[in-house]
């Protein structure tokens, strides 16, 4: 395919010439889903201003330049841009085709985590250290993958008509495919990924058609493999310690209970409007600890308020709302799977991210999609958006 | 626009992306709602405790101000020692977190560079002393003490080291000038307790854990004005503790400096005196009791005259007050309050109380003339008085025969006011008085301000006690179940005295009434209160509210606000009458029972008046009292178990007179000598930089005093007088011994 061709959009609309063709009603301008863009976009910018006043004053982190981090979250962002502009070029029919390449490759990554080229950040085994400041989470890719490998075998024989729902062995392939990389990632250990990946696949399966049994099934195992975890000590100390300070945040101040209260204080301190941006108390005296990361939304809660932390959540319920509509919206199961996982993905993260600076959630190491600082996260939200944009484009307008 | 159902597109897939899409909407929903609940609805407490986690305070203690006596001597003032000490804050700014800087700086102290960095470590489980307990915002003390010489370096060289100060820091000493211990009346400081500490948490003088509260004495009665308004300066600090900014810096106040109308020496005599009656009376053979006397305790006051104020006020058994700073040991403290200790703690000057004796008859003179007796009336004295079979005796006096109310006080007659009380008590109706009584010697004892606290400027003053017929009433109620209980009719003196206040101890019986009359039976008096009395009947009628402080002077000497005299009433007495009794007492003076005590007095000069008084106490030996006034000061001194009035404190009053008007024993006055001819009026006199003169003070005022009274003098003591205008600099090394220090001054 060519650059020019790209934009005629698999021959769905006429030909037409010029600018025009760009806002003709079928053109991809119109197909795109401009709201689930610029949501992104703002998300992005906010987590940039938000990293920037997180990290300003941290000397110990930033090598002394106060932009240090501000500059390689918009970097991010903008390869992330330009990995969805990508994503849409390309068009997820055509990935299809390299998904089995794709999915090898992550988990080459995330096997190469295990071994010494693989580092320890925060307790979790999870990351790949490029130097130059660079480092890799291969986790993060690895959600992609999984939602790419399953819907692969999941839609292959409903989209080519031979079926109305994934049969039995399918399923079962789907989920083999994805339990390899998540006894992986559980391996490092890195269980904030694994409890996406787990929501990812419940996602996949619920939007794949597969029979209500295999659903519950998929449930009633996660409850036991969580059992099992517990009780066969497979947990280290401190996700232990975690769990066991969201159930009661007073037990340790000092230790565990540090965190999540230390990010209640600063978002309740907040009130409706906030200190004021770079006027925050709690971020100033760098009280909350990965305030950049995990809890940066910490930063809007304080200085932002109530109005400005509001704000991040309705942008992230805009994305998300938007790509349920995509996923139902779709004309065939690949890219309702595509969209449904990415929702499962995005929405888990983000629940989970805010719930936890919020005391409603346990600790775990999970990033706030489009805000928090962090490079492998943030290419990877960016080419979910631009699956979702594919998928959309790539439908048929409706009347 | 939904649904085209090309392919895949089955109403279970629809039906379970929609539910999705609720579950979506849903947790973000909840997301919203604990937003809203953090922020808006407990936003104020977490915006409180996020204050709470980012700023810290630094508290720097106020200055206690010093207390000093008329002349500007301080009586107790500050020790400053030199502290070094290194700001942590500071410290950990630099590279190395200040290595370099502590390794200079032990090297100026002469120490180890590893003991100054144990000195500032902060203690934690893992770390043992030495390390910092306190607060890591408070600079951190490395030394107390650094010579002028390493302190000057560190300053001259603040460039060298940064984050280290070296400041002079106070320390309380009492420095007894002159030997004048004066402890009771400065009373002591011990720390703060938590109670105090809440307590005084949202008033405008907040405690600091390190405060030192006065706790009696001058120390607690002027505690606030003292103590001084410590500075907080509060810093916003991050998580680590550096400070990244100052929010707010509230100076520290020093306190303000106190005063007194104590003259030094005039103390210091009045104390050696009262301890060498104390002494002599100890080798007195006491007739009644078949043994010495005890002399267990006596107390001192010497109050000008014409306005209250206390020019001296001593207590035996004495203290140390030194023994508190820095914290009292266990052993001190049994020693000052164990049982076996005799209360030295005890300002026995205010809150010792005993029957008067005769110092009382001024007051039974003026109740008698308020009652219609003439002063110049003839009234019988005779050897005893018999009422109902009971004989009352004229205990210090003779029979002399018909004589008027002053030569009655001259001779200290006790049988003319036992019948002037007998006929008071029948006017009133015996007893059982019917209707109102006049009851003009009770009367006349509570307008002397008796039964009552006289207001001094000091804590815990006692009451002393007027047995009235009120009193008599409650104190029956309270005590006749164990009277009925115990009395017998015929059982021993307790029991029968315990039988009859059963029957009859809620009235006033004549006997009752007799004895009191002449300051004996129930009647309980403090030396203050007597002072008082003898001090208005001095200046013409005025009760004073007896003060030790005199002015409160700020750190800065600027504002100046003066303690005036104030009254709580006058004597009951016309001006004739006072005159007359002011005539009587000179006469006691000069020929009457303490006339032996004043041979030799210039009572054309400087006239004389005195009153003795020897009171009884059941089971015990004698109480002496003596009351004294000239136009200026009033002294009176007690002791008890001492023998007579005359005898056991004659002599020590008249010395202490010789001191304050410079009369030798043969009664020439010798101005040069005189140590307080006439009050002092004035006040110290504050330098530009708010210290205050203070004149040179003297080893010792009390044997430089014997010394040039006497004349002709002891060899040891010729030494002593060789020494008179020695500065001395005595009060240098106070604080490190201070109770071998303690003691010997006490023997001497």
């Amino acid at each position: 395919m060519t650059g020019a061709n790209s934009f005629q959009v698999s021959g769905y609309g006429p030909a037409r010439a010029g600018w025009t063709r760009l806002l003709a009603r079928d053109s991809l301008a119109r197909r795109l889903d401009w709201p689930i863009l610029f949501s992104a976009l703002a998300l992005s910018m906010i987590g940039s201003i938000l990293v920037f006043s997180a990290t300003r004053n941290r000397t110990e982190i930033n090598q002394g330049d106060q932009y240090y981090f501000l500059i390689r979250h918009l970097m991010n962002t903008g390869i992330g841009f330009c990995l969805m502009i990508g994503v849409v070029w390309l068009g997820h029919r055509n990935l299809r085709t390299a998904v089995p390449l794709l999915y090898g490759a992550s988990v080459f990554l995330i096997l190469m985590v295990l071994t010494p080229l693989g580092s320890t950040v925060n307790g979790a085994h999870s990351w790949i250290v490029l130097g130059g400041g660079f480092s890799l989470q291969p986790s993060e890719f690895v959600k992609i993958t999984i939602i790419l490998g399953m819907a692969m075998l999941l839609a292959a024989r409903v989209d080519a008509g031979d079926k109305p729902y994934p049969d039995h062995r399918t399923v079962l392939q789907a989920l083999g495919l994805a339990a390899v990389p998540m006894l992986i990632v559980l391996l490092m250990p890195d269980l904030g990924s694994v409890m996406v990946m787990v929501i990812i696949v419940l996602g996949v399966l619920l939007a794949s058609g597969a029979t209500n049994r295999w659903v519950f099934g998929l449930l009633g195992a996660g409850t036991a493999g969580a059992i099992a975890v517990w009780q066969l000590h497979i947990l280290d100390e401190y996700q232990i310690a975690r769990f066991a300070a969201f159930a009661n945040p007073s037990l340790d101040p000092a230790g565990v209970g540090y965190n999540t209260n230390q990010a209640r204080i600063a978002i309740g301190s907040g009130g409706l409007t906030g200190s004021g941006l770079f006027h925050g108390s709690q971020t100033t005296g760098q009280f909350v600890p990965e305030q950049q990361t995990d809890f940066v939304f910490t930063v809007a809660g304080e200085e932002l308020g109530f109005v400005g932390a509001g704000l991040i959540i309705v942008l992230l319920g805009v994305v998300l709302w938007r790509a349920c509509r995509i996923a139902r919206d779709s004309t065939e199961l690949y890219g309702t799977i595509v969209a449904a996982g990415i929702v499962a993905w995005l929405a888990f993260q983000t629940f989970e991210n805010i719930g936890m600076t919020l005391g409603i959630m346990p600790v775990t190491g999970l990033p706030l999609p489009f805000v928090s600082y962090g490079g492998s996260s943030m290419f990877s939200v960016w080419v979910a958006v631009g699956l979702l944009q594919s998928i959309r484009v790539q439908r048929p307008m409706s009347a | 626009m939904t649904n085209i159902p090309e392919t895949g597109r089955t109403p279970r897939v629809q039906i379970r992306l929609i539910v999705i899409q609720i579950l979506v909407l849903s947790l973000l929903g909840t997301l919203g709602g604990r937003l809203w609940y953090l922020q808006i609805r407990e936003g104020d407490e977490y915006a409180a405790e996020a204050s709470g986690n980012h700023v810290q305070q630094v508290v720097e203690p106020a200055v206690r101000g010093s207390i000093l006596d008329a002349r500007g001597v301080p009586l107790a003032d500050n020790e400053t020692r030199l502290v070094v000490s290194a700001s942590r804050t500071d410290l950990l700014k630099m590279k190395d977190d200040g290595k370099a800087v502590l390794i200079k700086l032990a090297k100026v102290l002469g120490m180890k560079p590893a003991e100054v960095m144990r000195k500032v470590r902060l203690c934690d489980a893992e770390t043992p002393q030495p390390c910092w307990n306190g607060s890591p915002y408070q600079p951190i003390p490395i030394t107390d003490e650094a010579t002028a010489k390493q302190a000057l370096q560190i300053r001259e060289r603040a460039e060298d080291f940064p984050g280290i100060t070296a400041e002079p820091e106070a320390v309380r000493r009492y420095a007894a000038p002159g030997q004048a211990n004066t402890a009771q009346v400065l009373g002591y400081l011990s720390p703060v307790t938590d109670d105090e500490i809440t307590k005084a948490q949202d008033t405008d003088s907040p405690y600091l854990r390190s405060d030192q509260v006065g706790r009696s004495g001058l120390e607690r009665e002027y505690d606030k004005e003292l103590r001084g308004k410590a500075g907080v300066t509060r810093y916003e600090v991050d998580n680590l503790g550096r400070v990244i900014g100052q929010a707010e810096a509230d100076e520290a106040q020093p306190g303000s400096n106190l005063v007194t109308s104590i003259d030094s020496r005039v103390q210091r005599v009045a104390e050696y005196e009262l301890n060498e009656a104390m002494k002599e009376a100890r080798k007195q053979y006491d007739d009644n009791t078949g043994e010495n006397y005890k002399a267990d305790s006596g107390a001192v006051v010497v109050m000008e005259a014409k306005t209250g104020r206390v020019v001296a006020m001593a207590s035996n058994p004495t203290y140390d007050p030194n023994a508190w700073v820095g914290g009292i040991s266990a052993k001190d403290y049994t020693k000052l309050t164990g049982k076996n200790s005799n209360y030295p703690l005890l300002n026995r000057a205010i809150q010792g109380q005993a029957a008067p004796g005769s110092i009382f008859k001024v007051v039974s003179t003026a109740a008698a003339v308020e009652a219609g007796y003439d002063f110049d009336g003839r009234y019988d004295c005779s050897s005893s008085y018999s009422v109902g079979g009971q004989v009352f005796k004229n205990f210090e006096s003779q029979g002399y025969g018909p004589i008027n109310l002053g030569r009655a006080l001259e001779v200290s007659c006790d049988t003319v006011f036992y019948r002037l009380a007998h006929s008071e008590w029948k006017r009133d109706g015996g007893i059982d008085p019917k209707g109102k009584t006049n009851d003009y010697f009770y009367k006349a004892a509570h307008q002397f301000g008796l039964g009552a606290t006289t207001g001094i400027d000091l804590p815990n003053e006692v009451t002393g006690r007027i047995p009235d017929r009120q009193w008599k009433q409650n104190y029956w109620k309270a005590n006749k179940d164990a009277w009925c209980k115990t009395g017998k009719k015929d059982g021993s003196y307790v029991e029968k005295i315990a039988y009859e206040n059963c029957l009859e101890g809620n009235k006033m019986r004549a006997g009752d009434e007799i004895n009191y009359s002449i300051g004996q039976g129930d009647t309980l008096v403090t030396p203050i209160q007597m002072a008082t009395i003898y001090a208005a009947i001095s200046n013409g009628g005025t009760l004073y509210d007896p003060t030790v402080g005199k002015a409160v002077l700020s750190a800065d000497g600027k504002q100046v606000s003066e303690i005036k005299p104030q009254s709580h009433g006058k004597l009951p007495v016309s001006g004739r009458t006072l005159a007359e009794m002011d005539e009587a007492l000179a006469g006691v003076a000069t020929r009457g029972t303490a006339a032996w005590r004043f041979g030799g007095w210039p009572q054309d000069k400087i006239p004389m008046h005195a009153k003795t008084g020897t009171a009884e106490v059941y089971g015990k030996q004698t109480t002496s009292w003596f009351a004294t006034y000239t136009k200026d000061y009033a002294i009176v001194m007690t002791i008890s178990q001492g023998g007579t009035g005359s005898g056991a404190s004659g002599p020590a009053v008249r010395n202490i007179y010789d001191a304050l008007y410079g009369v030798s024993d043969d009664g020439t006055i010798n101005k040069k000598n005189a140590l307080l001819s006439t009050p002092q009026k004035s006040l110290p006199t504050v330098r530009t930089d708010g210290t205050i003169k203070s004149p040179k003070v003297v080893k010792d005022p009390a044997k430089d005093q014997r010394a040039t009274q006497e004349g002709a003098a002891e060899p040891d003591e010729t030494q002593q007088a060789a020494t008179v205008n020695t500065p001395t600099t005595g009060n240098r090394n106070t604080r490190r011994r201070p109770r071998r220090r303690g003691s010997r001054r006490m023997l001497t």
